[in-house]
């Protein structure tokens, strides 16, 4: 194997704020520090790019020293919240804007799909504009042509070739871009998200393809995305960018695993909030959820079996009580519930309640938790107490795409005779 | 270690790196922006290229009324549609390109912030689509030159030095794209310029012999206009068709040499912008 991307102390930084006379000064100072030999004034002034915090200077680091390689026929995934530099790098990658410290050293011709149809013209046809995409991208005519009927009957637009693309529907349009796109015969793919677009159908052929030229004809692709399974099933390596930093740059299962729990909402151990679950009669000493590994940081995932343990504080007489929770999707549906009777021998007692694996589909869970009387008089319920979520495993069939419904089972098929 | 990279990306392009071959390479994306420009102009029109005509048409009219009519400026004794046609058909093949050069980056921030190629493909093929609109132009001149032919024996057409006027539209052109991406470049981050260039490419048409001929200038100033690297090449013009205007060969070596000292300098600063403009345009 050998090294087609090398990125090295990779820096860019940015102004905030608009253009206008304050610029002007600075770039005024920056000429003045040059003419005598010096280094960039503003070049030691940027902060870490968090974009929710003010801070007081006006600059920037989008990307800060990011080193990484990429090898040939590699998908690297590159992931991060928005605002953490993904399209900054792709486009320092792909030419678009220079860095402002570092290198990139590329081996082979670099195609990058930051946006589809970029440079489409609505009044050219599909065909005429299959070209010009094509040029733009860097293929030569007699390319193009050689892979004409080929990407004409990939984007599935064989009727409306001789119209304008103005006439197109936004479907269409994008097929035909990605269309194009694919069949350049680029040694590296930069692809930014442009997945989000199109069709299911049209969307799983992109994957495809995305797979196919890696595997089969060793092209290198830099793919970004926020679709997880995308990332999980095409992906052979992947870095993580948090706040313009290289977080991670390991496996794909390490670096999504780390992208989650950065990403996290969850609340799956409340032992330090005690306070907030306690009334006269009742306290909630600790409630957790887990996995059969016991880690309380793992990612949960679909095979996970899932563990609520409550341990819970007695204050009333009664020597039995009947404890139960609900699980709601963030969107308040209840998808199920669940409780039982449980005797009191000590005054704290400590549940567990096991979920199956295989069970609920890949969601945000919040759980109401509550305790009733034998009787069922309320003691206690407490809304939203613990969060969780599921995550999906990497599949192995076609589709990678959100699938739907709240459970997700493994549901036997056979064939019939 | 092997370091066969093919591409080094880095914060800033060094100047002498004028990167030639790779415009060769691209130039499949010349041509066919050349046909994008072309066909995007007339699509759903129904008169089509003749809009071409029209506008130099009326301008021509209007002159001959206003210059020749009424404010009796020379002609150099030509008819008056035939002395502004002529010029004018020069100038605004001048005017579109330097106007289309000099939005270069404004107009193309879109596209230019997606994908890479080399950006000057863009001025280059400008500068070619602009042709057809010439050549329509041209033949309305050619109309005017028999029509005019067969009626003054004063006119004189100068075959010898047809050779000439491919030469004249090239000057024009390096004129034009140099000075072009010189402000392009100039304007991507401050937009004060763009003012100021609005305003001076209209006293430029006044300083350039298009409604008057250099023989019309008294002696005083005839120098300074003789620094404008147009001048030159409109008189030659004129000449080669209708024997009228006064050139030498150095002063069109002048404007040849203007011409590229513009083009070159164009080309390095459109280079140093061009890595980093998508930040700040």
């Amino acid at each position: 194997m050998s090294t087609v991307i090398k990125v090295e102390n990779l820096s860019k930084q940015y102004r905030l704020g608009t253009v206008g006379a304050s610029t002007f000064k600075e770039d005024t100072n920056r000429w003045w520090a040059r003419m005598r030999g010096k280094e960039d004034p503003y070049l030691k002034l940027g902060e870490e790019n968090n974009r929710t915090i003010k801070n007081d200077s006006n600059f920037v680091w989008s990307l800060k020293d990011i080193n990484f390689d990429v090898q040939q026929g590699d998908i690297l995934g590159v992931v991060g919240r928005n605002g953490a530099g993904k399209s900054t790098l792709l486009k320092i990658l792909s030419k678009v804007t220079a860095p402002t410290t570092g290198s990139v050293k590329v081996k082979g011709r670099i195609a990058s799909l930051l946006e589809v149809g970029t440079g489409f013209h609505p009044e050219l046809t599909g065909r005429e504009n299959i070209y010009l995409n094509g040029a733009i991208l860097g293929m030569r005519k007699h390319e193009i042509t050689r892979k004409l009927d080929e990407i004409i009957a990939f984007a599935g637009v064989e009727k409306y070739v001789d119209t304008p693309v103005k006439r197109y529907s936004s479907g269409m349009y994008v097929r035909l871009a990605f269309a194009v796109a694919a069949h350049l015969e680029s040694e590296i793919l930069i692809v930014d998200e442009v997945l989000a677009v199109g069709d299911v159908e049209f969307q799983q052929k992109c994957l495809g393809k995305m797979g196919d030229v890696s595997k089969g004809e060793g092209r290198t692709i830099l793919f970004v995305s926020h679709n997880i399974p995308a990332i999980k099933t095409l992906c052979t390596s992947a870095i993580f960018l948090e706040n313009g930093i290289l977080s991670l740059n390991s496996s794909v299962d390490s670096v999504l695993r780390k992208y989650a729990t950065s990403n996290s909402i969850e609340k799956r151990d409340i032992k330090l909030d005690l306070h907030k679950y306690e009334n006269e009669l009742i306290k909630v000493v600790s409630a957790s959820i887990y996995t059969p590994d016991d880690n309380i940081n793992s990612l949960i995932t679909l095979t996970h079996e899932i563990f609520l343990k409550f341990e819970i504080l007695n204050k009333t007489k009664d020597n039995f009580l009947s404890i139960g929770f609900d699980i709601k999707t963030v969107r308040d549906e209840v998808v199920f519930g669940s409780g039982s009777v449980f005797e009191f021998l000590d005054d704290t007692l400590t549940v567990t309640c096991k979920i199956p694996s295989n069970f609920l589909n890949s969601d945000i869970y919040n759980i109401d938790f509550y305790i009733h009387t034998k009787f069922m008089k309320q003691i206690c319920y407490y809304q939203n107490m613990l969060t969780f979520e599921i995550h999906e495993n990497a599949r192995n069939n076609g589709y990678l795409g959100k699938i739907n419904g709240f459970i997700r089972c493994n549901l036997e098929w056979i064939y019939n005779k | 270690m092997e370091n066969n990279w093919t591409t080094i990306i880095t914060p800033k392009n060094k100047w002498y790196k004028l990167n030639f071959k790779e415009i060769w390479d691209y130039r499949d994306l010349i041509s066919i922006f050349v046909k994008r420009d072309i066909i995007s102009i007339y699509k759903q029109t129904i008169l089509g290229p003749i809009w071409f005509l029209l506008g130099p048409l009326f301008t021509v009219f209007t002159y001959t009324f206003l210059f020749s009519e009424i404010a009796h400026l020379s002609t150099d004794g030509l008819p008056g549609p035939l002395f502004y046609l002529g010029g004018t058909t020069l100038w605004n093949y001048f005017q579109a390109c330097f106007n289309g050069a000099s939005s270069t980056f404004s107009a193309n921030a879109g596209i230019f912030g997606k994908v890479y190629f080399p950006r000057l493909v863009t001025p280059i093929s400008l500068m070619i689509s602009n042709l057809l609109k010439l050549g329509f132009q041209f033949l309305t001149y050619v109309g005017f030159l028999i029509y005019y032919h067969q009626h003054n024996d004063k006119l004189h057409f100068h075959v010898e030095m047809l050779y000439l006027v491919p030469f004249i539209i090239l000057i024009l052109a390096i004129i034009a794209m140099g000075s072009g991406i010189i402000i392009s470049s100039l304007t991507s981050k401050y937009r004060d310029l763009t003012m100021i260039v609005g305003i001076g490419m209209m006293l430029f048409m006044y300083a350039t012999p298009i409604m008057y001929p250099v023989s019309a200038i008294p002696i005083l100033y005839k120098p300074y206009l003789y620094l404008n690297p147009i001048s030159p090449l409109i008189e030659a013009f004129r000449f080669v068709f209708t024997g009228t205007g006064t050139f030498t060969l150095l002063q069109l070596i002048y404007s040849l040499i203007f011409g590229v000292f513009l083009l070159f300098t164009g080309i390095f600063v459109f280079n140093k912008t061009e890595k980093t403009f998508m930040d700040t345009v």
